[in-house]
């Protein structure tokens, strides 16, 4: 009798740790979203590609999208859990309540912008690219940092580029700076300037698609700079959530579902010339 | 005769305006320190004030960047001093086409009256737009398709059109008469406009421009929008850098600098016109 009940509830304590493990991600995040059972995302409007294809997060395709899916469903939401909303980078770091329970725009992690929002792990290391024309390419300038000095520098203001760009070329004139892709594309287009810095996968879709007889001239690559453009999930300062997120990124880095998503999105981003 | 107010004992009536006076004085400092405690006690009080304190009010982050603004700030003075007597000038010359009376001229009165309608009505950011990166897009070569040259010219077409309007007010506002009197004296209609009409009518609108002026140097900041880099700009780039709103109220106090002795001085100069009268 007694071997037996202890056999019985061994067999017992087994199974409940078995499925432990398999909702434990799930249970992390029991009670810790804006709504029972939903997890919210907020990305960007519009959302660009190749981070979100057709400004369609809800199809899962785009780097971005086909990432936030992986990892809801490793957190225990299904695809039809998640919702998606839209904000500025503004009303992202808006004090106050939110309306998400992640920010999903390839939103760099810095030590500033830390003391005032949570980031989650780094889900993507982006190298930074010089976007310009192919008329620019004809008149002499050259993949090196020294060529690039001298030309005329345009970045979207709201982003990392900025410092990174005065760290990295240090240009001769004040570079121009614009509220978005779309101005910056303007810009270029107008000759108003020369280049501009995007991450890899941003300039590669912009020279591809907005830029008539745009190029992308080099990359800085994330491994040679001090401090790489990491994006991260944005949370509000102190979110329970964070945990279960990191958690979730930890486990699809360790299993490599995050480098094949990564592969199928953002293959293109090889082939671009490195700026010695 | 004892209704001097000048004498040594205040007469009953004296006496009750000045308990008057006194009261309205108390009652007034009174109800303003009672609003003023509400607020610093209040507001306070409300939960999410210390993240507001902490995104829009943060010393930190203020010392760090009120420099660099204040460097910035020097970008939109500049643009601002070489806009301000191209707008007086294109304003004055509207203002005249829309005066012009000779028959034969009536395309230029047509014309005075078009621009003013479409560039009034249109907004400012999209005039800018529109000149910024309209303009150079059809491929001027450098320097000349700079935006510093096209987006001061979109801020100058759109604010001589308002000067034109003010400027018209002030010339309508010269009694036909004047007109008259200076014709039968002979003076040519071009003598009359330029040494009867303007010196009064330019005298009398110079409150009302002085207020476009202030808000002229407020519009500047919109320049940013096609790439230099001014106050507005660069207090965006310690925004995005930090996640925080305070280079925004840094940018804000530099602005007031400037804008509240500019409104006063134009308060003052309205009153002294209406004391002249």
């Amino acid at each position: 009798m007694k071997t037996q009940t202890l056999c019985a509830a061994t067999l017992a304590a087994t199974l409940a740790a078995g499925s432990a493990m398999a909702a434990s991600h799930a249970d992390c995040a029991a009670g810790k979203t804006l709504t029972d059972g939903v997890l919210t995302i907020a990305t960007g409007n519009p959302a660009y590609y190749p981070w979100v294809a057709d400004d369609k997060p809800q199809s899962g395709k785009g780097f971005e999208a086909a990432t936030a899916y992986a990892i809801a469903a490793e957190m225990g939401f299904d695809a039809g859990s998640v919702k998606w909303v839209r904000t500025s980078f503004d009303e992202a770091i808006q004090p106050g309540a939110k309306n998400f329970d992640f920010n999903m725009q390839q939103f760099s992690i810095t030590p500033e912008r830390e003391q005032m929002v949570d980031f989650s792990l780094p889900y993507y290391t982006s190298a930074m690219a010089v976007l310009t024309t192919n008329a620019v390419v004809a008149n002499g300038v050259e993949p090196t940092v020294a060529s690039l000095k001298g030309v005329i520098w345009g970045a979207d203001a709201n982003t990392t580029a900025v410092p990174m760009l005065m760290q990295i070329v240090g240009p001769e004139k004040d570079p121009l700076l614009y509220n978005d892709n779309a101005d910056v594309t303007a810009a270029i287009q107008a000759g108003q300037i020369d280049a501009a810095l995007f991450d890899l996968p941003t300039a590669l879709y912009l020279a591809a698609v907005l830029v008539d007889d745009g190029t992308v001239l080099g990359q800085f690559p994330a491994d040679r700079s001090e401090n790489p453009d990491q994006f991260g999930l944005l949370m509000e300062e102190g979110n329970p959530l964070k945990e279960c997120v990191d958690a979730a990124i930890t486990s699809l880095t360790d299993s490599g579902a995050l480098a094949e998503i990564e592969a199928k999105w953002l293959q293109e981003a090889t082939g671009v010339p490195i700026i010695e | 005769m004892t209704d001097s107010s000048n004498g040594p004992a205040l007469t009953r009536r004296a006496a009750y305006e000045a308990r008057l006076r006194r009261r309205s004085a108390l009652i007034a400092a009174g109800s303003s320190a009672v609003i003023v405690l509400a607020i610093v006690i209040l507001v306070p009080l409300a939960p999410g004030w210390t993240a507001v304190k902490k995104s829009f009010f943060n010393a930190e982050v203020f010392a760090r960047t009120f420099p660099g603004l204040l460097q910035a700030f020097l970008m939109d003075i500049a643009i601002f001093a070489w806009c301000a007597p191209l707008i007086a000038i294109m304003g004055l010359a509207i203002a005249l086409c829309r005066d012009v009376r000779n028959p034969v001229l009536f395309p230029l009165r047509a014309f005075g009256a078009l621009y003013t309608d479409i560039f009034r009505g249109l907004p400012v950011i999209l005039v800018i737009y529109l000149i910024g990166f309209g303009i150079p897009g059809l491929g001027l070569p450098r320097p000349w398709n700079s935006p510093y040259i096209w987006g001061s010219l979109a801020l100058i077409v759109v604010y001589a059109a308002y000067v034109a309007e003010v400027i018209r007010s002030g010339i309508d506002s010269i009694h036909q008469s004047q007109r008259a009197a200076a014709q039968s004296l002979g003076l040519s209609e071009a003598d009359t406009m330029r040494y009867v009409v303007l010196p009064q009518a330019l005298r009398n609108v110079v409150p009302a421009n002085m207020n476009l002026f202030i808000a002229l140097q407020k519009d500047v900041a919109l320049l940013s929008f096609i790439g230099p880099v001014e106050i507005f700009r660069q207090a965006g780039v310690y925004k995005s850098l930090m996640a925080n709103f305070t280079p925004y109220v840094g940018a804000a106090l530099i602005f007031l600098a400037i804008t509240i002795p500019a409104t006063r001085y134009a308060d003052y100069l309205m009153s002294r016109q209406r004391g002249r009268r």
